[in-house]
């Protein structure tokens, strides 16, 4: 495989492509699956069949298309009508419309700001692109990135690019990608390994599943330009195993690109090997954590272990190792292919490029998002979101899931970057964003998160074992209604002692919760301790 | 939950479909101690669950000691010690649906169906688990009821929607 054999691909699909007078692509996505898209596209076929119009009609499955709530979607083209909520009952009828006016019963809005909006550069792919055929992510401009990179560019040059797209980790901590990559390459020895963390276990995130389900070539080019950049001959995609559908188009898309020479043994002809190999997470949330993964990977228990030696010096076996998250590598690609400047030109001054985020929880429009980072709160949630359904009042706004906190209404207008956030306590995080209605009392909000942290506890260390648990029942103590102004002061001092000396990541952010909630909610905590102890209590403050 | 670790050579039946399918995945790693996890990943799909007899093939065959075999299988909530019911409901606890509500359902199942999280009815028909998000959060509050995920519906729907489904599954 060469520059040229990729030109040829490129020119059969489109040849194939040209062929259809119509193309109609239905969403494959966990979402959409579950409310029955496969069933839609036999049904379509099958009309197609009884019309004789197969040379005429391409049905294709593609990637996540975003509106989840509204699926199973199916994009007309090159019409560019989208449809929401189709049944098998509508086949017949989407023939029948096909060149013609569209489906106003089932017709979505595609002007409307959810669609607008928004811009896509990781999604770029994403329900345009048949995540199940390496040619057609090749007649998408797939693997040029990797062909320029291995055939023109050195390692050293490859990194220059990532520093100048300023392109920082998407897993929620914001590190400088090109940092991290410089730190492996630097590393004297034969054997790096790359790891892509796909153990994506906040609730209420999906962008990573969404991500390999809808364009797993793009991770496993961008692990592979990784790979190449930093000297790494062997890699890991950790990805969970509640998440069948990715495993098995990350399977498959492995194979492929094995098959057509731009992974395994000697890529494209230029004498360097690097190989990919799943490993499937086993349900802890832990091993979200680098190192924990790590362990993971090598068949033990998912526990963190101290850094330093960070895991860019000693990781897996004791190799030099880098890890990144999904959406970062599926960036890599673009820039390799538009430069470090263009992307770069996406996003606020600290933070560049895009951001995915999956928005749900009381919100119209719920799904997955792609938004250039410095856009507000706000427009993610009232524009883009279209708001809260229901005739109620916003209250909050989550980010960051268990390692995250809570967001009240005087600060939608923040502009979303990695300083921002973790200026009003909360974080990035891998981009959960659940947004809380007045429906919601924020204590239940805390303590749902403290118990998933209490559980999700490895165990290793004392602060986060024993911390978790004692919050935990604190928080009961209020939501029951017993609670004294001693245990608001425990509950803060707890708080900060967690914080301050956990031994992972996870138990120093699992407060965050309770400590933003705090901070802009502190009233409900005030309303529910003990009358007789609430002579002494303190006045509400509200601080920024 | 206790292990003997003494425990005398485990021979197992090779014929047995799912067990050759455990044997092929340790040699496909070489028997390497590195297989453990994905080992136990092949045990718990094939079987339904990973029980101490396995614990210890694994060990043996991996020359892993029991102890850690059994350190890993019950430190990852995805490994079971036991097998579940006929049926499974998994309710995701995932932030989405927890706004939406699934916490309700989790009271239902105590209330209608006398069930925690993580347990199974004594008639052994009914396997109640929880789910730490699917993923799905854009069709939540969801719950999965013998691997069909259903979506979108309220807790009421949701409730109604678990009877109509025991009852067809048994009648």
């Amino acid at each position: 495989m060469n520059k040229d054999n990729l030109s040829e691909i490129v020119q059969k699909e489109q040849a194939i492509a040209a062929s259809y007078k119509h193309t109609i692509h239905v969403c494959g996505g966990t979402g959409c699956v579950s409310s029955n898209s496969p069933a839609i596209i036999a049904a379509l076929e099958k009309e197609i069949k009884l019309r004789g119009l197969e040379n005429e009609i391409m049905v294709k499955q593609v990637g996540c298309m975003g509106l989840c709530a509204a699926g199973p979607i199916v994009s007309i083209q090159p019409d560019g009508f989208l449809y929401k909520h189709v049944t098998i009952e509508d086949a017949a009828e989407i023939i029948d419309h096909l060149g013609g006016k569209p489906i106003e019963r089932i017709l979505i809005d595609t002007t409307q700001h959810f669609f607008t909006r928004q811009r896509k550069v990781t999604l770029k792919h994403s329900g345009v692109v048949n995540p199940e055929k390496i040619e057609d992510y090749i007649a998408h401009g797939g693997y040029t990135g990797l062909v320029k990179a291995i055939t023109a560019l050195t390692p050293e040059k490859i990194i220059d690019e990532i520093k100048a797209s300023g392109l920082r980790g998407r897993g929620g901590s914001g590190f400088p990608t090109a940092t991290k990559w410089e730190l492996v390459k630097k590393q004297n020895n034969p054997m790096k390994y790359i790891i892509c963390n796909a153990d994506e276990g906040d609730p209420g995130a999906f962008m990573d599943r969404s991500i390999l389900e809808s364009d797993p070539h793009a991770v496993i080019e961008g692990m592979t330009i990784a790979a190449y950049a930093v000297g790494a001959s062997q890699g890991y995609i950790y990805v969970r195993a509640e998440y069948p559908l990715a495993v098995k188009r990350l399977r498959v898309a492995i194979r492929q690109a094995e098959r057509n020479g731009l992974l395994g043994e000697d890529i494209v002809g230029a004498g360097f090997s690097f190989n990919i190999d799943l490993r499937l997470g086993a349900g802890a949330f832990v091993c979200g954590e680098e190192t924990a993964l790590m362990n993971s990977i090598e068949g033990e228990r998912g526990t963190p272990r101290v850094r330093p030696p960070y895991p860019a010096e000693s990781g897996i076996d004791g190799k030099p190792t880098l890890i990144n998250n999904v959406e970062t590598f599926a960036n890599v690609p673009s820039i390799v292919n538009q430069g470090g400047e263009w992307f770069a030109s996406i996003g606020s001054e600290k933070s560049k490029g895009t951001k995915v985020f999956a928005l749900t929880g009381k919100i119209a429009n719920t799904g997955l998002i792609e938004v250039p980072m410095g856009i507000t709160l706000r427009e993610i949630i009232f524009d883009i979101g279209g708001g809260i359904p229901g005739g109620h009042k916003f209250k909050a706004v989550q980010t960051g899931g268990p390692s995250g906190g809570c967001i009240p209404e005087q600060f939608l207008d923040t502009p979303v970057d990695y300083e921002n956030l973790t200026k009003l306590g909360s974080i990035m995080g891998s981009g959960g964003i659940i947004v809380i209605d007045d429906t919601s009392n924020m204590i239940e909000m805390a303590k749902y998160f403290m118990e998933f942290s209490m559980e999700e506890s490895c165990g290793k260390c004392i602060p986060c074992r024993v911390g978790t648990l004692r919050i935990y029942n604190i928080l009961n103590k209020f939501l029951e209604g017993n609670a004294t102004m001693q245990d608001l002061k425990t509950l803060e001092d707890l708080c900060t002692m967690m914080q301050t000396t956990s031994l992972c990541g996870l138990g120093k952010a699992a407060p965050n919760p309770v400590i933003s909630s705090l901070r802009f909610f502190r009233q409900e905590y005030l309303d529910r301790i003990k009358t007789e102890d609430k002579e002494t209590a303190e006045p509400e403050t509200v601080t920024a | 939950m206790t292990i003997n670790c003494e425990h005398a050579p485990v021979e197992v039946d090779l014929t047995d479909r799912r067990w050759k399918l455990v044997r092929a995945t340790m040699q496909k790693h070489n028997f390497s101690k590195r297989a453990l996890i994905e080992t136990l990943h092949v045990v718990q799909d094939s079987f339904g669950y990973v029980d101490e007899d396995a614990m210890a093939y694994v060990a043996q065959e991996l020359h892993v000691p029991l102890s850690k075999v059994f350190g890993v299988a019950t430190f990852y909530n995805r490994f079971s010690s036991k097998p579940s019911g006929e049926h499974t409901m998994v309710l995701c606890t995932g932030t989405a649906c927890f706004v939406k509500g699934n916490d309700k359902i989790i009271e239902h199942m105590k209330e209608k169906y006398g069930l925690d999280p993580n347990q199974t009815t004594s008639d052994n028909k009914l396997s109640f688990m929880t789910a730490r998000c699917v993923g799905a959060c854009g069709l939540a509050p969801v719950m999965i009821l013998d691997g069909q995920i259903m979506g979108k519906m309220e807790v009421e729907e949701m409730e109604t929607k678990i009877e109509e489904w025991l009852s067809d599954e048994q009648g």
